[in-house]
């Protein structure tokens, strides 16, 4: 017994070692989604399953809270049709003024952004107590920034388009030719469309802008021009690379945007697409 | 060690953490080359120092960092690994004679080619896990490549500066 705790505490640097190492690993596969996608891979359908039934037996007891908040809610949306026009953010901006109505917008500060690591993200001024939530989308004048991923009481942290697990639902905008722009890697003024076909006939200068199908933002904000078409890899699809419009390293203020009809939009798609149903 | 040398390292973590994170952070050459200058206060910590209190101080230097660079954890890993190397590196590099007590491994004390050859592989082994790290969910190497070696190149030319300029050479001949 004796030797063994000798031989251990002669590891005891080895040890210490590699507890840190998967503690500081750990961290980094939580924190960052595209690593956690390739660690948690196996253990996501098994949570999913189980949190989706703990939900649909949970969800009965909650029936009174889930009552009072729709009255609340049905009050508070009676409010905003007396106004009829619905309160804005000092931002000003024109927009299709059918969609106007079902997004909000703030505006922020970015205090701390990076561009040259291969998973970039931005961190903005507000944050919960000023209404930012998890999931809406961020862009400026120029073009789109990113998504809100998480927010603290005063700040949120921000998936930036520089970061190669963030894809936007976009389109060409005179052909209305739908794809998703999705970053590389590599420089940090070009991005890549993706999923586009091999029939349709894309020209250098088009410009890309946002489709409004994932309901994050809204349509027509601009991403970016397309600079070169290639045929792809794999033969369906082109190989499109694009000047993104905004210019990352100098960003300033952002608008935040939030899509009212999200959740509903959203839950309307998976059970459309849920099949047997 | 003695309370004035505890209150020094002290200082120079804290100027090191700054420097690196409301600095340096910002200055990226080219868009390649990175300066993580703060592996240079892990390396000249004293050579009589364990190796348990060098990871510690690798991991918290690296955590504190990685809240900034918002990498959470990929500092911390990669300063870990170099607490964790550092002596065992300094034990296959003595010089002739061995070293002198409470003369910190520094540029002025050891000379260019001893401190060349001690912390160039240490500061590539540290930007290689750093950058593999970040470059997980990405399918493109030769920039991880150009990243590592610009940086290692970028990092060691300031921090032999940054050692010549501000470190004062303790060695008694």
């Amino acid at each position: 017994m004796q030797q063994i705790v000798l031989f251990l505490y002669r590891l005891r640097a080895l040890i210490l070692f590699l507890v840190l190492e998967m503690l500081a690993v750990g961290i980094v596969f939580t924190h960052n989604s595209p690593q956690g996608a390739v660690f948690f891979n196996s253990s996501n359908k098994l949570t999913g399953n189980l949190l989706a039934v703990k939900t649909n037996f949970m969800s009965y007891f909650s029936l009174y809270t889930v009552n009072q908040s729709l009255a609340e809610k049905n009050a508070s949306l009676l409010n905003r049709l007396d106004q009829l026009t619905p309160v804005r953010d000092s931002v000003e901006f024109t927009l299709d003024s059918v969609l106007a109505n079902s997004f909000e917008f703030w505006s922020a500060r970015v205090i701390n952004n990076s561009i040259h690591l291969s998973q970039n993200y931005l961190t903005l001024n507000k944050g919960i107590i000023h209404g930012i939530k998890e999931g809406m989308g961020v862009f400026n004048e120029q073009g789109v920034i990113g998504r809100v991923k998480g927010t603290s009481t005063h700040f949120s942290s921000v998936i930036s388009v520089l970061h190669t697990d963030l894809l936007i639902s976009s389109k060409i905008k005179d052909t209305e030719v739908i794809g998703s722009t999705k970053w590389d890697g590599l420089k940090s003024d070009e991005a890549k469309l993706l999923y586009v076909p091999r029939h349709v006939e894309v020209v250098p200068g088009q410009e890309i802008v946002t489709s409004g199908y994932n309901a994050v933002f809204p349509e027509g904000i601009s991403i970016g021009k397309v600079k070169e078409v290639r045929p792809g890899v794999d033969g369906n699809y082109l190989d499109i690379t694009l000047t993104l419009s905004a210019d990352y390293s100098r960003l300033n203020y952002v608008y935040l945007v939030e899509n009212y009809l999200r959740e509903e939009l959203d839950s309307l798609e998976i059970e459309n697409s849920a099949p047997g149903l | 060690m003695s309370s004035g040398k505890i209150l020094k390292y002290s200082g120079s973590f804290l100027v090191y953490f700054l420097i690196q994170v409301f600095i340096l952070k910002d200055l990226v050459l080219f868009g390649y080359a990175f300066c993580f200058l703060y592996v240079f206060f892990i390396l000249s910590l004293p050579h009589e120092m364990p190796t348990i209190p060098l990871m510690l101080i690798g991991f918290f230097m690296g955590l504190l960092i990685d809240l900034f660079y918002d990498s959470l954890g990929m500092h911390a890993a990669s300063g870990v690994l170099v607490g964790f190397i550092r002596n065992s590196w300094i034990k296959v590099n003595t010089p002739t004679g061995g070293y002198d007590d409470n003369v910190p491994p520094t540029l002025l004390n050891m000379g260019i080619g001893w401190f060349s050859f001690y912390s160039l592989p240490l500061l590539l082994l540290h930007h290689l896990l750093f950058f593999y790290i970040d470059s997980l969910g990405t399918e493109v190497y030769l920039p991880l490549v150009i990243r590592v070696v610009s940086s290692t190149a970028f990092t060691f030319i300031l921090g032999s500066i940054v050692q010549a300029i501000f470190y004062r050479k303790e060695r008694v001949l």
